[in-house]
């Protein structure tokens, strides 16, 4: 973990730096015990960001993976915040 | 990472113009995304954006709003309205901006709970069932402001 570069807020700066266990150390520190269900959030999240679309939301609700009220079950106090993060990938900047 | 002192966002929306309900409807989104509690008393013409049979129908306003640049004689021309709207309404779809009624189906799965105002609905004669089914209850106004008792609350008049 030592060598992994994070910005002041705790988000990777390079998403290639990120493995599973990278992840498992973030989810700790936000005191989330990772499930199944959380790594296909963020294998979804991810695949986003390599396909370059924005994350919404509204994207959580079409995902087919999770719905909204299970996404805010699993990711506590500011999902989308918590789940890039322990997704290697950065924080949206969306409003919606 | 510094905790939000922010505990809980209250919003009153009492206006049923699609810039208002929408600045309502991301403000409290938003609050839910930072974690923070939200909840909005729709109150007045705020109820057009609850009630079933209205809420996909509400407009931008074009007359008596100088920010739409356009002369207040040809804003109320018939039609001007709808087309502002629709125009308004692509350019929101653009950025992923849910409709009215999905927005509000996001806004109760994420924990926003949405108040109507006894007194309004009374005032326009409506039933509960003549609102959408994610309405939390009918509150008094003295209701909410006790839903508003608490350290690091804020209230916002829309």
């Amino acid at each position: 973990m030592e060598n992994i570069k994070r910005n002041e807020e705790g988000y990777l700066n390079d998403f290639s730096q990120w493995t599973k266990e990278v992840g498992n150390e973030i989810a700790k520190e936000q005191e989330i015990e990772m499930s199944d269900l959380h790594w296909q959030v963020i294998d979804y999240l991810q695949g986003k960001y390599k396909g370059e679309e924005a994350l919404s939301i509204r994207g959580i609700k079409k995902s087919g993976v999770i719905n909204i009220k299970e996404f805010y079950d699993l990711f506590p106090g500011g999902p989308l915040k918590k789940s890039t993060m322990i997704a290697g990938i950065p924080k949206p900047k969306s409003c919606i | 990472m510094a905790k939000s002192t922010v505990k809980k966002m209250l919003f009153i929306l009492s206006k049923a113009t699609i810039e208002n309900v929408y600045a309502a409807f991301i403000m409290a989104n938003g609050a839910r995304m930072e974690g923070i509690e939200a909840e909005i008393f729709f109150t007045f013409f705020g109820l057009e954006a609850i009630q079933k049979k209205k809420l996909e129908h509400l407009h931008v306003a074009t007359v008596g709003n100088p920010a739409m640049h356009i002369p207040t004689m040809l804003g109320g021309l018939p039609g001007m309205e709808a087309f502002a709207t629709k125009m308004m309404k692509k350019e929101m779809e653009k950025l992923d901006m849910p409709p009215v009624g999905e927005f509000l189906e996001i806004l109760s799965d994420s924990g926003v709970k949405l108040w109507a105002c006894k007194l309004a609905i009374d005032m326009f004669h409506l039933e509960k069932e003549d609102l959408i089914d994610e309405i939390d209850d009918i509150l008094t106004i003295g209701d909410f402001y006790s839903r508003a008792n608490s350290d690091n609350t804020h209230l916002l008049f829309i």
